[in-house]
């Protein structure tokens, strides 16, 4: 086992395939030497002596299933575009925000020539004649790790006009955002890279494929989607998709975080590999600090609803976990112990939910607000047990119908699969909602001790005009 | 002379130049402003306005949308504690007490003698390090109240100059692009298909 | 048909058009949908949430945005159901939640999207006891629109039209999440021609107009639909009145014409009916003063002072000037007492302002047939400022890629940054500039790929007409098939001008009456709602034909300056006061309402000349203003279609035809001389906000007028003097006056440009009306 300082939260332990995180057992793996001495751009090298055609053939045979979240596989998304319609762009989504998410930034500091290789190789394959790298702006070494990163592949000839001396060419405009969880969300990153407010575009008409950046088809694709495409080329479709499952092919990194004995970033073999495994496998996390138990985990990022040791069998499927009632998400596990005061961890994500709404659109903007005023009345012992129902009555006006949840045994409750209905252009709002639906679900307890039964006379304080 | 000075127009319009439509680069030249002034002063967003060809307030707008632009003074030093749910469970809380205690401030305030500006922030991708914090937006892991005490007298003594600059500068290292290997920006006007692309065999 | 798309609506099959959006078809099919942020004539944004409904296209219902999605083949709408229900009240509890439910106190209560809303699909009670958000209540975001950030919803309405159909985004949204808000630029104001539209499109009292808060309820106004007359574009509106005062214009949605929007100017200028400065009985001339009189005595002297001139010097030395501002059936009646009763042939409706009045026999374009032009060529003024919404409908065309616009203007404009081509050229070399354009062989290819319409007016005021004329025929005859927009400015000046107010056999136009005048040949001037001090370019000439003219009889709704030196003034009517038609820019007669009792005793200016008549001993033989518009359909060349039926039957009105009675713009050469030590080109044009009696009298407006002053070219001006500001000597040969001077980018090196009817100094001192172009030397004083 081991862990290095310059990765700080990565752990490199037993005896798994390595997909992108391979190098970073070097201190100098960002650098163009130590790129070059670990097979770097072979991968760009084996892409350019195939045709486009087949480069997009051998991503579309890998299923390299999307990392930003959605899981969508990336060969399938490219051949969204309409045919013959160009200009077409790249937009590399590296704004890394969802609450519990840990990798992308990892992948950027750590190895940023894997991923403008990476871009390159999808460049070539889909025809994408300009790429723009957005990086999260609260991630200043990250930018100047890429930035040192693409000067070097500028001047190697990697990057520009006539990469390697082929007709291939194509620029990296390295970009960085300002704060602001939701330009996450692809169609609000291709407005915040239009120098806009980043509000997401509806859906249908404006799926980034056919109508994206300043109107054209683009390609919105994850750090880490994107870091795998070097190995896979170097590597071959057969090689990838001998790792994992025939529906998860390949390996995945997971951020645990939480009360676990030994958090960490992991790369992990996909489909396979259960939440058990990882939350209690000594090569992962070691199991509960402490030697405390397990009371709640979140799977996949803050948006996603919340499992019950219960789950703890699912594996790292996503059509498996949406089946349980949630989702994986981003690769991001937080862990709550049995000390862990549950309305207070539900009212956190709400908060965050709530903070981040761009404010477009009506129920996320109020509702999302809406849902953590009551819910921090309710935790400061305010609230009453009727604010219980209007929490999920609010949370009904973003998701109407019911509410994906995890079965619960002890309560009897069955899973509610995914997905939900929504009135929200986006996924915020929603998520304001599911920590508040998943606590309220399976500790409703916790909150009835919380509460009186006569509501308490509220303060309504006067505060200062905005 | 808050609008950007003549170095950092230059460099402005540099960066302009990568993009097909210059209003994409409204978000990297409010950055150049925050690093030329510690924020973002009206007279910027004006002159941001005229670089890239929007009105000023729409780049109010867009600029008022992000987290990271300030459009007052802040401290020499953004502190940001982490409040989201992984540094929440690992008691960012009270991490955030103790700095408000050190420092004097609530979130939102700025320290007299104008040095630390402390501020609740949310979830800053390094949640299995929890709880952090970020100083000018570099990471501070699995921070306690000692680590804590020995960075604010690190910083009062300047010696974390070399890693942490004053607020506003991001990156110390910028993208170069060489004229030469440029291949400039493709605007969505150029229908021409890549030249590495075949064209479709026509069934 | 291809186009049809068969779906059901709550059950009940209907047939949609491809393309259409769910809301419109299910609106089509009986089903209002309720919605915040659709507004028909702005792209969609599917914010407010309102318009949810469930749509399944086989794969079970799904939650649809029904201002976004479109109909698909064999679609079921449900606009009913129980998850449309609930999201809906859902939707309105949220909106209400950071509602102030100030509606005692909001001029929207009552006819407030939201309140209204609210009672049909909401849940009927809130349950927010949270503390609601908190903004400074109004903020002005302009002179004339005040904005109440409490009441907003964010339904993106307003920053929307400043962005898309305004071209003017001041406005914008501020801030993140629940603090989201609409605001300005420190310092600079939502200062569009257009923001009084923001106010009638915002669902709730967040926007309000300053002419309008606090004066009425919506269920104390009447309203009757009508047409504005501040321009000759004639765009729809509703005039809404409150105990017989006029409080309020809106924009009616007019397909052809105005899609429901109305520039400030024009919706504003209401005030000044009710203006406290009208004329509200005659006067007549006593020794240095005007004394009130009973209309019996004002008529009776104003036919005595006729029968005078008649008999001193003839009918020829009577000259009637005007007509622009009334009615089709106010200038019928006059153009029929002049030419019938009178018998002069002097008569004109334009104030030298215009092109020629053969503009109007050339082949012409309607609003449409530009806003759909492959190509547009604008030989005009700017028409931002002269015809605020044709710039709309010419802007939405060139933004939505439909048209390519080709300006040629003696300055930049408002629609130079649309233009596709903007070529500027010098005072009086219009004809090289048409021939430089036609050479180009982009120009020539543009030219030929689809329709052409040529917007044709006067750009500049101080040059004779005689080159723009002589370029458009260049282009017309180099453009085959090409049509004409008439950019004629003045209200009704296009019904005027058609129904008779021009110069018969022999006549004279209006500077040749007043240079008649001022030679002493004019017995009798009657001024028919016109102001030649004010709007006849050429100042001198016309103080000296006021000061010639023996008699001069006035028709007016105020004083103006050159009714104030009539022996008679015969206090008329304003918009609002009188029924009867009015054509716009196109030939299309749309109908005036009267919706108040006319100011003081006035009366209707075809009623004065119908009584003027009578006391010359003929009768016109009308009773009504109807039998005066039938006459006209039975009469005037083009007109026929023009029933007083058929416009009341369509709001949208009767397009005439051209008339064959007006001969065609033929050639004409104009000789320009050398330049020599008066080495600025001057270029006189009007801005929208001037001293214009509509805009000076109603208060919200007045101060909007910029002022007079020079505007040169940032390096010229460098050239005259050093400091900003200065004060600058404008010399002709034969008078001068002084400017303050501005550097103005949009002025071509090499000319001056001065906005004319301004307050401060006059330019029109500077102006000769018969010289080909005006040259002025400019110093430093
Ligand atoms: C609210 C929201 C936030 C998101 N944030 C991120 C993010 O920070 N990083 C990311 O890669 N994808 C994020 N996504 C997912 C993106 O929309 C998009 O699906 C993804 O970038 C596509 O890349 P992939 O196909 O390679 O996964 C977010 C989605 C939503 C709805
Ligand atoms: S001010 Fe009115 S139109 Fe504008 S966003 Fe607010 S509610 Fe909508
Ligand atoms: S009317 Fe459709 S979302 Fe507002």
């Amino acid at each position: 086992m081991a862990t290095y300082p310059w990765a700080a939260g990565y752990v490199d332990d037993g005896d798994r395939p390595k997909i992108v995180t391979a190098r970073f057992e070097h201190e100098d793996s960002y650098t163009i030497t130590r790129y070059h001495a670990t097979e770097g751009y072979a991968g760009l090298k084996a892409a350019l002596t195939r045709t486009p055609g087949e480069v997009h053939d051998e991503v579309r045979g890998a299923t390299v299933l999307g990392r930003g979240g959605a899981g969508f596989p990336a060969g399938t998304k490219w051949g969204l575009m309409p045919p013959e319609k160009y200009p077409r762009y790249l937009v590399v989504n590296g704004d890394e925000s969802e609450p519990g998410t840990y990798k992308d930034r990892l992948l950027m500091e750590r190895d940023p020539h894997q991923l403008i290789e990476g871009c390159l190789i999808a460049a070539y394959a889909a025809g994408l004649s300009q790429v723009f790298l957005y990086i999260r702006g609260e991630m200043p070494l990250a930018h100047e790790r890429v930035a040192t990163a693409l000067n070097e592949a500028y001047a190697a000839g990697y990057v520009g006009k006539n990469i390697l001396g082929t007709d291939f060419s194509v620029d990296i405009i390295l970009h960085w955002g300002a704060g602001a969880y939701v330009v996450g969300e692809e169609t609000a990153l291709i407005e915040s890279l239009e120098g806009k407010r980043g509000e997401p575009r509806l859906k249908p008409p404006y799926f980034p494929a056919a109508i994206g950046l300043y109107g054209q088809p683009t390609i919105v694709n994850n750090v880490e989607t994107l870091s795998n495409l070097p190995w896979l080329l170097r590597n071959g479709v057969a090689a990838y998709t001998a790792i994992g499952t025939e529906t998860s092919p390949g390996t995945r990194m997971v951020a645990v975080s939480g009360h676990v004995a030994r958090p960490g970033v992991f790369e992990i073999v996909n489909g396979t590999t259960t939440f058990r495994d990882l939350l209690f496998g000594d090569e992962f996390c070691q199991g509960i600090r402490d030697g405390n138990s397990l009371k709640a985990f979140v799977p996949g990022g803050g948006s996603a609803p919340w499992f019950t040791p219960e789950q703890l069998d699912v594996p790292f499927e996503g059509r498996v976990a949406g089946a349980a009632g949630s989702m994986l998400g981003s690769g991001a596990v937080m862990v709550m112990d049995d000390t862990t005061d549950i309305p207070t961890a539900a009212l956190t994500l709400t908060r965050f939910y709530a903070h981040e709404s761009c404010g477009q659109c009506t129920p996320c903007r109020e509702g999302g607000t809406w849902l953590m005023r009551v819910l921090e009345r309710v935790v400061e012992g305010q609230g009453t047990r009727a604010d219980l129902d209007q929490l999920l009555e609010i949370g009904e006006s973003i998701c109407p119908g019911k509410f994906p949840h995890a079965a619960n045994s002890a309560l009897g409750l069955e899973a509610t699969p995914f997905p939900y209905k929504m009135t929200t252009i986006c996924f915020v709002g929603p998520s304001a909602y599911a920590p508040v639906h998943s606590a309220l679900t399976h500790f409703r307890d916790e909150f009835e001790a919380r509460v009186a039964d006569t509501p308490a006379r509220r303060q309504i304080p006067v505060t200062a005009v905005h | 002379m808050s609008r950007l000075n003549e170095a950092n127009t230059i460099l402005a319009k540099e960066i302009i130049a990568r993009y097909p439509k210059a209003r994409s680069a409204t978000i990297p030249l409010l950055h150049l402003s925050q690093q030329q002034n510690g924020y973002v002063t009206e007279e910027a967003m004006a002159h941001v306005a005229e670089l890239v060809g929007a009105t000023p307030a729409e780049v109010q707008g867009t600029a008022t949308f992000y987290e990271m632009f300030k459009f007052r003074p802040v401290g020499k030093y953004l502190v940001n504690i982490c409040g989201t749910m992984s540094c929440q469970l690992m008691g960012s809380e009270a991490l955030l007490h103790h700095a408000e205690e050190v420092l004097g401030v609530k979130p939102g305030g700025t320290t007299a003698d104008g040095m630390f500006t402390l501020e609740h922030a949310e979830c800053q991708a390094a949640c299995t390090e929890a709880p952090n914090m970020q100083v000018n937006y570099r990471h501070c892991h699995r921070m306690t109240n000692e680590a804590f005490d020995q960075l604010i007298a690190d910083l009062r003594e300047g010696k974390r100059d070399a890693d942490i600059p004053a607020h506003g500068t991001l990156a110390r290292i910028r993208q170069q692009i060489p004229a030469e290997k440029a291949v400039g920006p493709v605007s969505p006007d150029d229908p021409a298909r890549p030249v590495w692309t075949p064209a479709p065999e026509v069934k | 048909m291809s186009d049809e798309i068969n779906v059901t609506v709550n059950g009940v099959p209907h047939v949609a058009r491809k393309g259409q959006l769910v809301i419109e078809a299910a609106a089509d099919a009986g089903e209002y949908i309720p919605r915040f942020c659709y507004h028909e004539r702005m792209s969609s944004v599917g914010k407010c949430r309102m318009c949810l409904v469930e749509c399944d296209t086989g794969r079970g219902p799904a939650v649809t945005v029904s201002c976004m999605a479109t109909v698909a083949p064999d679609m079921k709408i449900d606009t009913q159901s129980p998850t449309v229900k609930r999201m809906q009240e859902g939707v309105l509890e949220l909106l209400l939640a950071n509602h102030p439910l100030d509606c005692p106190v909001c001029d929207k209560g009552g006819e407030c999207p939201l309140q209204d809303q609210a009672f049909s699909h909401g849940p009927g009670e809130s349950r927010f006891v949270e503390e609601k958000r908190h903004f400074e209540k109004p903020i002005p975001i302009s002179d004339l629109v005040f904005l109440d950030r409490e009441r907003c919803i964010l339904c993106d309405r307003c920053t929307r039209f400043a962005d898309e159909v305004a071209g003017d985004p001041l406005i914008h949204f501020t801030s993140r999440g629940n603090s989201t808000h609409i605001a300005t630029f420190p310092d600079e104001p939502f200062a569009s021609y257009f923001s009084g539209n923001t106010v009638q499109i915002c669902p709730v009292g967040a926007l309000t107009a300053k002419p309008y808060r606090f004066k009425a309820r919506p269920w104390d106004l009447q309203q009757e639909e009508s047409t504005c007359t501040t321009c000759s574009v004639g765009c729809r509106v509703v005039v809404q009145s409150s105990r017989d005062e006029v409080l309020r214009y809106m924009g009616v949605d007019s397909e052809p014409v105005n899609h429901g929007w109305l520039c400030d100017r024009g919706r504003f200028s209401f005030e000044a009916t009710k203006s406290a400065e009208r004329v509200l009985q005659p006067l007549v001339r006593e020794g240095d003063a005007l004394a009130p009189a009973a209309w019996n005595v004002a008529l009776a002297e104003a036919a005595r002072l006729i029968g005078e001139a008649k008999a001193a010097a003839g009918a020829g030395s009577i000259a009637v000037l005007g007509g622009a501002r009334g009615t089709n059936e106010d200038a019928f009646a006059w153009a029929r007492l002049a030419h019938e009763v009178i018998g002069t042939t002097n008569v004109y409706a334009q104030m030298g302002d215009g092109l020629p009045v053969g503009l109007l026999g050339l082949d012409r374009a309607t609003i449409d047939d530009a806003a759909n032009a492959a190509t547009v060529v604008l030989l005009s003024p700017d028409i931002k400022e002269e015809l605020p919404v044709l710039y709309l409908r010419l802007r939405a065309a060139a933004e939505q890629r439909r048209t390519k616009i080709i300006e040629l203007t003696p300055k930049r404009t408002g629609m130079t940054p649309y233009a596709w081509r903007h070529v500027g050229y010098q005072p009086g070399t219009q004809v090289a500039a048409v021939d430089g354009l036609l050479a180009d062989a982009d120009v020539a290819a543009q030219l030929a790929t689809g329709p052409v319409v040529v917007v044709a007016g006067r750009a500049n005021l101080a040059e004779s007409t005689a080159t723009t004329v002589q370029a458009l025929r260049r282009l017309l005859d180099a453009v085959p098939g090409a049509t004409v927009l008439p950019a004629f400015r003045r209200g009704n000046v296009v019904g005027a001008l058609q129904v008779g107010m021009r110069p018969g056999k022999g006549g004279l136009d209006t500077r040749g009456t007043l240079q008649a005048a001022a030679d002493g040949k004019i017995e009798c001037l009657v001024l028919v709602g016109s102001d030649p001090l004010a709007d006849f370019p050429d100042h001198s000439l016309a103080t000296r034909a006021l000061a010639g003219a023996r008699r001069i009889i006035a028709v007016d709704t105020f004083l103006s300056a050159s009714a104030a030196k009539a022996d008679v003034v015969l206090a008329a009517s304003a918009f609002a006061e009188k029924a009867g038609t009015h054509t716009n820019l196109e030939g299309r007669v749309t109908s005036l309402a009267r919706k108040v009792t006319p100011a003081g005793v006035n009366r209707a200016d075809w009623m004065i000349a119908a009584e003027l008549a009578l006391e010359l001993g003929s009768d016109l033989g009308y009773g009504t203003v109807e039998d005066i518009t039938a006459d006209i359909a039975a009469k005037v060349d083009g007109y026929a279609a023009a029933t007083p039926a058929a416009i009341a039957a369509d709001s949208d009105g009767v397009l005439t035809a051209v008339p064959g009675a007006i001969d065609p713009m033929n050639h004409v050469e104009a000789v320009i001389g050398e330049r020599n030590a008066y080495d600025f080109r001057l270029v006189v044009s009007r801005v929208l906000y001037d001293q214009a009696e509509g805009t000076a009298h109603s208060p919200s407006l007045a101060h909007l007028a910029r002022g007079s002053a020079v505007h040169l070219h940032p390096l010229d001006l460098d050239r005259v003097t050093s400091t900003a500001g200065a004060r600058v000597k404008v010399s002709t040969a034969s008078a001068s006056v002084v400017f303050t001077a501005v550097a103005d980018d949009s002025v071509l090196r090499g000319t001056a440009w001065v906005p004319f009817n301004q307050p401060g100094p006059n330019v029109g001192e500077l102006i000769d009306c018969f010289a080909a172009v005006t040259d002025v030397r400019i110093e430093n004083v």
